[in-house]
């Protein structure tokens, strides 16, 4: 039986605070984490130290935060190409993501993937996918490999607004519902595909109502904040775990950035963007465990002072590390260590 | 001590033993399970492993090779059988943009063994979207290996070091084929990919070819045979990796060669063998190498237009005394 609830506003819990201390700073610290990493991102990307396509997930960060906060570490994660954010939270380390982005050798693959293909067995992050919605399958895959090791893992296969409009999403979910596969789907709607806003791309706004043409349990939630994010992805974690099958969380969330480092924006509204910007999922967690007393100012002042700390680390790592040499091309491209390329 | 069986259980043995062996191990496809497999390739695997390792999909290419992709990054050794590789098209995204690419951009961190298998080429008057060769295709493409082949004990031997091997295979096979007998030996044995088989010794001429095309070249062989003319046919069985050395070591010996490719002619597996032949056996070529491929179109449905478009026994047999100068 599939349904589609709005929880568009806050919850009422969430309002009150009622998670711990150290789940808020947690969040708090998980955003900022991101938020500043993509800060750097984007300086170096203007320093021609980052090339190449690069889109960051600044405005997006609650989802990431209320995410950590809801899966354990032996779930899987897949998700598109605005993936720095995702990746440094499921355990990526700054340093290995930055350099990754330097494209040095010191990377989290060594330099081969860059800004779109951040990868790692150990923390189960299964990247990092460049082509729109292919890991909408792969997601799935992911997880019918947990079912069929029996063990009570789900993968969460995130993708975008535009990536809901392929092919590939209604084959998967399909497949996912019928086999009772443990995948929880998460659209993060940011409004725009690129340029096109989901308006223009669909009759159908809502994208959570996808899920009912398979009978899937459905939500659209609100995704400048961590606690409805983690709620929700709490809540459908449960299901799934249950052996129930999949689950379809569209979050709302928007972009402040273009949609790569070359896009200027000129698709939306200067009102627009600064209504998200005035829910900055940051800024609001900050006000809100300030005005709350979760946390005193001199407790934000330690992480704001630690995350400018790991940043300056990772920027410098990533710059002294030593680029790939030409021999490394050659290498991971099979598993076989002995392929006989074709060499000329 | 050896049987003769046919192509489709030679394939199943195949599968059968290495799924004995590795629970990891399934087999997913449309009609794979109930219905014993378009081809019968399956038949009887639904009873023997179940509903949970033998499993029908909808008709979603991309979709199920989506799956396949993401459960052998997650540590299961999937096999994807497509009715036809024709029907493939549609999921060469994750062939080629994920499977191929999953070791190289994810810097070695994750691994994608899976086997891609089916039925490639014409099958008779299928017509134009039914009867396509896609060795070339996915030959180009590093990340790959690509198998093709339909003699049973060759075919049964290779898909065993498909399903075990640690990267994505593209496995391909004849429809026309799969009733064909062959030798096959009880017990297991392995095939090595990446070598090429000579199938019959000769001296005068070199033929080559793959898949279902190598009963043209062993036929043509027959007919060269009559008027005195000795021709060595090699089987490429594998696609990629190329087994070139193989071919090299015949040129040095026949100096001449035949190219029997399904395929059609522009960029294809003939064009890269005349490539390695002159890069490495330049001087002892007596003659250009000639290749005898699909005609460079697409095929049509009558029986006329199927004779003309694929490569005949008297075709090849024209082409070798070609390069033979004997008219």
């Amino acid at each position: 039986m599939a349904e589609i609830s709005t929880l568009e506003a806050k919850s009422k819990s969430a309002k009150q605070g009622k998670y711990s201390k150290e789940t808020y700073l947690g969040w708090y610290e998980t955003m900022l984490r991101i938020r500043r990493f993509e800060e750097r991102t984007l300086l170096a990307y203007s320093q021609q130290k980052i090339r190449g396509f690069c889109h960051v997930y600044i405005g997006q960060e609650a989802i990431a935060a209320g995410m950590a906060s809801a899966l354990t570490p032996q779930d899987g994660v897949v998700t598109g190409y605005r993936q720095h954010g995702i990746a440094i939270t499921r355990g990526i380390s700054s340093r290995s993501a930055m350099a990754e982005l330097f494209g040095k050798v010191t990377g989290c693959v060594k330099g081969k993937g860059g800004s779109m293909h951040f990868f790692s067995a150990e923390h189960k992050f299964f990247g990092g996918n460049g082509i729109v919605g292919a890991q909408i399958p792969i997601g799935t895959g992911i997880a019918f490999a947990e079912k069929y090791k029996g063990t009570t893992n789900l993968c969460v296969t995130m993708f975008g607004d535009g990536a809901a409009r392929q092919g590939a999403l209604f084959e998967a979910f399909n497949m996912a519902m019928t086999w009772k596969i443990p995948v929880l789907y998460i659209v993060e709607n940011n409004k725009y595909a690129m340029g096109t806003s989901v308006e223009r791309t669909s009759n159908v706004h809502q994208l959570s109502k996808i899920g009912l043409a398979f009978d899937m349990p459905s939500e659209s939630v609100d995704g400048m904040s961590p606690e409805t994010v983690h709620e929700a992805i709490e809540r459908a974690a449960k299901h799934i775990r249950a052996g129930n099958g999949p689950y379809f969380l569209e979050i709302n969330t928007y972009r402040y950035k273009g949609h790569s480092v070359s896009d200027p924006g000129k698709y939306r509204s200067k009102e627009e963007l600064e209504n998200y910007q005035d829910q900055d999922p940051v800024k609001m967690t900050e006000k809100k465990i300030l005005t709350n007393k979760i946390a005193t100012e001199a407790e934000i002042e330690a992480i704001k002072a630690k995350i400018e700390a790991e940043m300056d680390d990772a920027v410098q790592f990533a710059e002294e590390s030593p680029l790939p040499t030409a021999d490394l091309l050659f290498e991971a491209n099979y598993v076989q260590e002995d392929y006989p390329f074709m060499m000329d | 001590m050896s049987r003769i069986i046919t192509l489709r259980d030679a394939l199943r043995e195949a599968m059968t033993e290495e799924m004995r062996k590795d629970a990891n191990i399934f087999l997913m496809g449309e009609e794979v399970a109930q219905y014993d497999g378009a081809y019968k390739v399956s038949k009887g695997m639904l009873d023997e492993f179940g509903p949970n390792r033998v499993i029908d999909t909808p008709i979603a290419e991309l979709g199920f090779a989506g799956i396949g992709v993401g459960a052998a990054m997650n540590g299961l050794r999937p096999i994807v059988e497509f009715m036809t590789w024709n029907f493939a098209v549609l999921a060469f995204d994750q062939i080629v943009n994920n499977a191929a690419k999953t070791v190289s951009q994810s810097g070695g961190e994750f691994r994608c063994p899976i086997v891609f298998r089916g039925p490639s080429g014409s099958a008779g008057q299928l017509a134009q979207q039914h009867s396509q060769t896609f060795e070339s295709w996915l030959g180009n493409c590093p990340g790959l290996k690509v198998i093709s082949c339909v003699d049973p004990y060759d075919s049964k031997g290779l898909l065993k070091s498909a399903i075990i091997d640690d990267d994505p295979v593209c496995f391909m096979e004849s429809e026309v084929c799969y009733g064909d007998k062959g030798d096959v030996p009880e017990g297991e044995y392995y095939i090595p990919i990446g070598k090429a088989a000579v199938k019959r010794e000769g001296s005068d001429i070199t033929l080559v070819s793959y898949n279902k095309m190598m009963k043209v070249a062993q036929h043509a062989a027959d007919e060269l045979a009559k008027e005195g003319i000795s021709a060595e046919v090699i089987d490429l069985r594998t696609i990629r990796p190329l087994d070139y050395q193989t071919l090299v070591n015949s040129v040095k010996k026949t100096n001449r060669m035949v190219v029997i490719d399904e395929s059609w002619p522009m960029y294809g597996v003939s064009a890269e063998i005349a490539y390695e032949m002159q890069k490495y056996a330049f001087d002892y070529l007596d003659a250009p190498i000639l290749r005898v491929n699909s005609m460079d179109t697409s095929l049509p449905y009558s029986a006329p237009y199927v004779d003309a478009y694929l490569p005949s026994v008297h075709r090849v047999v024209a082409a070798a005394k070609q390069v033979l100068y004997v008219h």
